[in-house]
């Protein structure tokens, strides 16, 4: 069965406060805080974008995965801030890994989601003989309109899994999916910030979906949540992640470290896929580990993954997820406002 | 002029109903009362809707029509009346008054708002000011309200705690209404330590954003016994209008349409606020549900705090207040609040409010305001004829 052979993070290491987005929007830095459950999120600095993200994941990947690039018969990058509405962020990142040219490549867009569906595309040819390796990436440089509630969470980050069936340090054991047409977010071609339903976006839309598939995930695996050593959600904000880790019946111990949101935001489609990167640089042989990702639009991606001993040798072969997490500086919102491209230029 | 009666109720649940729309729910409410009053929808004469907003919300005028063809009742005559919050109780008004002149005999009440299909109610909510003189220079109504919460403070020395209480009532009631938005009870703290929306009010000082419809039934008194065993009987039926603007009132801390409607509303009635058994009132924001109590009569102006706070409003209090749960838990779909308040009045004189029931009540009230105090509707209501 396909599982993951390599996997690697990155988040950029400029760091804005919730209290300074609230200081210029008039906002109670307090009430947010408590309210989404977030501190603080990740600012991607002038020459970073989600290219640049993906790439250094992937290569964090490939040091892990100890492969030869040329054996990665697939990349797939799944983003919703890909730097070129037509041309692939892929083919950079398999240019600039030496992956090419024997090799196919696609951009894929599903919301916070689409780094997870680049994973089950790729689970699909590994286990079909199709390839022997392939790398699915989940970054994001995620844009948030100036004084809307989402500028406190929209931050920048990924994450990238090798995934073939020799050498694996976690096998995918199950993957299962729920997928509905619900437009909660959404951002038309050339707008360049997303709207969203508000209210509408909770129970009709991230939990519907989330427990959807979870709901589902445990059925076609007949588990329970006490099977499992770790639990990981899409973490749009740290409430949303608590409270659907909690109705569904999991403990802090077990979701404590998949949470990453109230340190670095919501990284969109780099949050699940560094928030298993986060708990695989804890994990240990033999741990059980449940995933339920989520994207806009709307849909939820679960898969079951146990892990094995490669781990343990492979763990300390790239920057952990905690260490890029830890490298931080803070800016104002100002530079914040200059890096991200909201300062109306001549 | 004839007596009028209501012999059939319903209200859908009110809450965030993501799966129902505005259609839909008119019809639910709609149909439920006429079952619930046993009528055919062919002896339907007319009907009366109040909603405020449905172009804001969803996009929608000319909903009387839109309507009657939803529910199956043209070619009957439907009608919408808008007056903001109070739009259900002058739909309930405008049916009175055309069953007592004789216009017509079978009538339907009802009230809808749809409001969770935009992002930000907001703005739209915003409309029932004055929108020169205040929406467009700032105020929104959590503003306008806090602005009243903070003179009746300064004038009365009414102390954020009572307001609180005002709410965590409400949702103590409201565990008991199987309509209810948010049917469980809250805390002083949880009240006094939620988001601030405006000084000094606080996010469950607020009455939601709700979806929801109420409908009742109207016949003539002489009538109702073919119908029901149960007719709760209109005794007054009085409206009223003050400035809409806040800022041009005689008093911030009255709602002098409140007193004038409640002051005809006694004496059509020939009642005092005494024989009130059971009341609903307009608690938009806590300061209102405190306003109410002052100027329907039932204490003093600037003593509401005070009764409050010592659990007179309480069910089994001196004057019980909002078993239903009030706008703050029961929800506040806007055109369809008056009418649930109906709805409510009639099950307590029914008997058939289940634990949030007023022991014995006989007479009751429903005050529903426009805005910040524009518009006042009073109703009373009564078990018996006579």
């Amino acid at each position: 069965m396909a599982g993951i052979v390599g996997y690697g993070a990155y988040v950029p290491s400029y760091r804005i406060k919730v209290e300074e987005i609230a200081k210029v929007w008039g906002d109670d830095p307090e009430s947010i805080s408590n309210g989404l459950v977030v501190n603080e999120k990740s600012v991607p600095a002038s020459d970073e974008d989600t290219a640049t993200i993906a790439v250094t994941a992937a290569r964090n990947a490939l040091q892990r995965a100890e492969i030869d690039p040329q054996n990665l018969g697939a990349v797939y990058v799944g983003s919703e801030s890909h730097p070129y509405a037509v041309k692939p962020t892929a083919t950079i990142v398999a240019e600039a890994i030496g992956a090419t040219p024997e090799l196919t490549a696609a951009d894929l867009e599903f919301a916070c989601k689409a780094g997870t569906a680049g994973m089950q595309a790729v689970m699909g040819e590994v286990d079909s003989g199709m390839i022997d390796y392939g790398l699915a990436i989940g970054a994001d440089t995620s844009q948030g309109a100036p004084g809307d509630a989402l500028e406190y969470t929209a931050s920048a980050g990924g994450a990238a899994y090798i995934i073939g069936k020799k050498n694996t340090i976690a096998d995918i054991e199950t993957t299962y999916s729920f997928t509905t047409d619900t437009p909660d977010f959404y951002r038309r071609e050339g707008q360049p910030y997303p709207s969203h339903g508000g209210r509408f976006t909770g129970d009709p839309a991230y939990y519907k979906h989330v427990f959807g598939a979870a709901k589902g995930l445990f059925e076609k695996t007949d588990s329970k949540p006490e099977d499992y050593d770790y639990a990981i959600f899409h973490q749009p904000n740290g409430k949303f992640y608590i409270r659907a880790a909690r109705k569904l019946g999991f403990t802090p111990e077990q979701y404590k470290y998949g949470l990453l949101t109230p340190n670095i935001g919501n990284t969109y489609s780099g949050a699940v896929p560094l928030a298993l990167s986060n708990v695989l640089d804890k994990a240990e042989p033999g741990d059980k580990i449940f995933i339920i990702s989520y994207g806009s639009g709307a849909g939820s991606d679960g898969f079951t993954l146990t892990v094995n001993d490669r781990l343990k040798e492979i763990q300390e072969l790239a920057p952990k997820t905690q260490d890029y997490i830890d490298d931080k500086h803070y800016v104002d919102y100002a530079v914040y406002a200059k890096y991200k491209g909201k300062i109306r230029m001549a | 002029m004839r007596d009028v009666a209501i012999i059939g109720v319903a209200q859908t649940k009110f809450g965030e109903l993501w799966d129902t729309s505005f259609r839909e729910l008119i019809a639910e409410a709609g149909l439920g009362a006429i079952k619930d009053s046993g009528i055919s929808g062919d002896d339907i004469g007319a009907m009366y809707v109040g909603n405020m907003s449905s172009g804001l919300f969803v996009d929608q005028e000319h909903i009387a029509s839109l309507i009657s063809d939803h529910m199956g009742l043209n070619p009957v005559p439907c009608t919408r009346v808008e007056a903001a919050c109070a739009s259900g109780s002058l739909a309930l008004r405008q049916g009175i008054i055309t069953v007592a002149s004789g216009y017509e005999d079978i009538v339907i009440s009802a009230g809808v708002e749809k409001m969770t299909d935009v992002v930000d109610a907001t703005p739209a909510i915003a409309t029932a000011s004055d929108q020169e003189w205040e929406a467009q220079q700032g105020a929104t109504f959590p503003s306008l309200y806090a602005m009243i919460a903070r003179r009746h403070m300064y004038e009365y020395g009414t102390t954020r705690e009572q307001l609180a209480e005002v709410s965590v009532i409400n949702h103590h009631n409201a565990q008991y209404n199987p309509y209810a938005q948010f049917p469980f009870e809250i805390s002083t703290e949880k009240v006094l330590n939620s988001s601030k929306v405006a000084d000094p009010l606080t996010l469950l000082d607020c009455s939601p954003v709700s979806d929801g419809a109420a409908a009742v039934v109207l016949c003539p008194a002489e009538d109702a016994h073919k119908y029901t065993d149960t007719p709760i009987y209109v005794k007054a039926s009085a409206q009223s209008s003050d400035s809409i603007a806040l800022h041009d009132r005689r008093d911030m801390t009255t709602l002098d349409a409140t007193k004038v409607a409640a002051k005809k509303a006694y004496d059509m009635a020939g009642v005092t606020v005494k024989d009130i058994d059971v009341t609903e009132v307009h608690d938009c924001f806590s300061i209102n549900g405190l306003l109410a109590v002052e100027d329907l009569g039932f204490t003093e102006k600037g003593n509401g705090g005070k009764v409050i706070e010592d659990g007179q409003t309480r069910i089994d209090g001196d004057f019980p207040i909002n078993p239903s749960g009030g706008l703050k838990a029961r929800g506040h779909p806007l055109g369809a609040t008056g009418i649930a308040q109906a709805c409510e009045i009639s099950w307590q004189l029914r008997g058939d409010a289940g634990k949030r029931q007023v022991d014995g009540a006989e007479i009751g009230m429903t005050h529903n305001v426009g805005g910040t105090g524009g518009t006042a509707t009073v109703h009373i209501l009564s078990r018996d004829k006579n």
